[in-house]
């Protein structure tokens, strides 16, 4: 869709100067959000069709109503920047580009649910953007958009940054509340859901940055034209990053739909040297992976992956050429993930720590005949048996990983269990000991 | 050595703790200060911002254990964090670690004698548009090459 305006990374210069945004319209949609009534606003997020953007693609709007609009106890809105999703990488862009649409964004949500404090969880290594939204912020609470009785109304609200510090579970939503009271962060049993107990246990939303973007523009033009863009079931404009074995690498902002193979040839440049695929990534490294065979023809949204048994997760897409080991791959992935556990549940801060220990010794070509089963077997019992979806999300890469790429992981463990060979290590470990 | 806030990190703390309805939510806004000031999180340090929050010492442990970025033994002036995760990877991250590793003469997690620089191999810095990429202390150097390398490390060991 050569037509298409970008509704978040505008083709703006300084755009994110607060005045050059005031200057192209910026806040007039929260201005007229507030001689709106909160179920107005709901209702036009609603029609939009609006999905999360964090990777469970939620609908925004649905989940905007579970909120109490009356409650003794105060609400929250948190702003989930934690952006910590290997391969992701837009929400900093939305900082450095956009960040006052999305603080607009903020302001609306918290307008609609009736919410007087915002909290904008950004990961800690971030700090060169923290410092640009805390600038963007600043200005904001200068021009009276932020604060107690907004532009003269009795709507008053404030928004703080709270810093992370290098948790990639933080960005699972109970975790995130857990971090802000000032814990470790470990997700918590749902239920009770955020909606009716979530900071300090009182009512509490949590969006994605990039969510939150996307609100002042639906106010703006009506949720029918947002609905209108992209495909129907997951509408709007994705934030798409390109990385990897790619020769234009970033973060493309394109209608939901837009073909996979347009992405890397039309848009990222194609594969770096000319090679060819070997492997995708769709959405962030826990999406499970693609074969080259799979993306002709594949619509990049939530329903067209489901297809392929994938998801649009965050729309972080890797590319990885035909030369690729992708035993090797899996391995790092799977070592993230080891890294990242918050060891709440067995399943989980066990199983990554033995799929890591099976993949590395097949990668060192130690494998034994049976490791691939082994992995299969413990990727199926962390799926779905843990308290939140960082458990799916190490088990998927290797699951699918095998399913797809079987032959790649036969290979390594058939050379390594060659006999020849195996009698030669034999023989070497047995020369060690003496 | 008396373990105390400076006027201006105090300043800060204080408000910290206003952004939140309990003084518990400050405290990895506190870590991050007291880590600004020390350079890391000794016994000593925890304890004192446990003991200005009112939260037992091995609450804040906790904390500073579970959160990566909290240095919990000294690092050098300058602290290289090389992202090796998958895009970083197929661009070539482990090449800027064993470059790295190899010019400055340290392994990964270790510090120069001078105490210049500490190495370690991060996770993913959301950089993977402008991989291979470290973190230095805060700032983000992206798309190195050896002569950016080596113009980076150049500069700093310099200053």
């Amino acid at each position: 869709m050569s037509d298409f305006q970008p509704i978040i990374l505008k083709n703006i210069p300084d755009y994110h100067n607060i005045e050059v945004y005031m200057k192209n319209g910026g806040y007039g949609a929260f201005k007229k959000a507030l001689k709106m009534t909160p179920t107005e606003i709901i209702e036009e997020v609603k029609k939009s069709g609006l999905r999360g953007r964090g990777g469970a693609c939620f609908p925004t709007g649905m989940k905007w109503s579970f909120m109490p609009q009356k409650s003794d106890k105060p609400k929250y809105l948190c702003c989930n920047g934690d952006e910590s999703e290997p391969a992701s990488f837009k929400d900093r862009e939305i900082f450095e580009k956009n960040p006052h649409q999305f603080l607009e964004g903020t302001l609306i949500a918290c307008l609609a649910m009736g919410i007087k404090t915002a909290y904008i969880y950004i990961r800690g290594e971030y700090y060169p953007w923290i410092v640009m939204l805390q600038k963007a912020l600043d200005d904001a609470y200068a021009k009276g958009l932020v604060g107690k009785n907004i532009l003269g109304s009795d709507f008053s609200t404030d928004i703080y940054i709270h810093r992370g510090a290098g948790a990639y579970i933080c960005g699972e939503e109970t975790a995130l509340l857990n971090s802000i009271e000032g814990k470790r962060g470990m997700p918590r049993f749902k239920p009770p859901f955020p909606a009716n107990f979530g900071l300090w246990g009182c009512p509490t939303t949590i969006n994605n940055i990039e969510t939150l973007a996307n609100i002042s523009p639906i106010i703006d033009n009506g949720g029918e034209w947002f609905s209108k863009i992209g495909e129907p079931k997951h509408a709007g404009s994705l934030l798409y990053g390109l990385s990897g074995h790619i020769n234009k690498p970033g973060i493309y902002e394109l209608p939901s739909g837009t073909l996979l193979t347009d992405l890397i040839y039309k848009y990222g440049g194609g594969v770096k040297d000319n090679k060819k695929i070997k492997m995708i990534i769709p959405g962030g490294s826990s999406m499970p992976p693609l074969t080259a065979d799979e993306i002709e023809g594949l619509q990049m949204d939530n329903e067209h992956l489901k297809s392929v048994n994938s998801y649009i997760g965050t729309g972080g897409i890797v590319v990885m050429n035909e030369d690729t080991d992708i035993v090797k791959v899996i391995k790092r992935i799977t070592q993230f993930y080891y890294h990242e556990s918050c060891g709440q549940c067995t399943p989980c801060r066990e199983g990554c720590g033995w799929m890591l220990k099976i993949l590395d010794r097949i990668d060192k070509g130690m494998g034994r005949n049976e490791d691939i089963d082994l992995l299969k077997d413990v990727a199926n019992n962390i799926e779905g048996n843990t308290i939140c979806a960082f458990g799916d999300a190490a088990a998927w890469p290797v699951k699918w990983a095998i399913k797809k790429f079987m032959p790649d992981f036969e290979k390594k463990v058939r050379e390594s269990v060659d006999l020849p060979i195996a009698n030669k290590v034999h023989s070497l470990r047995l020369t060690h000991q003496v | 050595m008396e373990i105390k806030f400076t006027e201006e990190n105090l300043k800060k703390l204080e408000e910290a703790k206003s952004h939140y309805p309990t003084e518990h939510a400050a405290l990895m806004a506190a870590l991050w200060l007291a880590q600004e000031q020390y350079g890391w999180l000794s016994t000593e340090v925890m304890k004192y911002v446990g003991n200005i929050l009112n939260i037992p010492y091995e609450h804040v442990l906790g904390v500073a254990e579970f959160y990566t970025m909290y240095n919990k033994k000294p690092v050098g002036k300058y602290h290289l964090q090389v992202c090796t995760n998958v895009s970083c990877m197929l661009c070539g991250g482990y090449d800027v670690v064993d470059y790295i590793s190899d010019k400055l003469n340290i392994g990964i997690g270790e510090t120069t004698p001078d105490g210049q620089f500490t190495l370690i191999e991060a996770e993913c810095l959301g950089s993977c548009g402008t991989a291979p990429m470290m973190q230095v202390n805060n700032y983000y150097e992206e798309n190195l090459s050896k002569d950016k390398i080596d113009s980076i490390l150049e500069k700093l060991s310099k200053s």
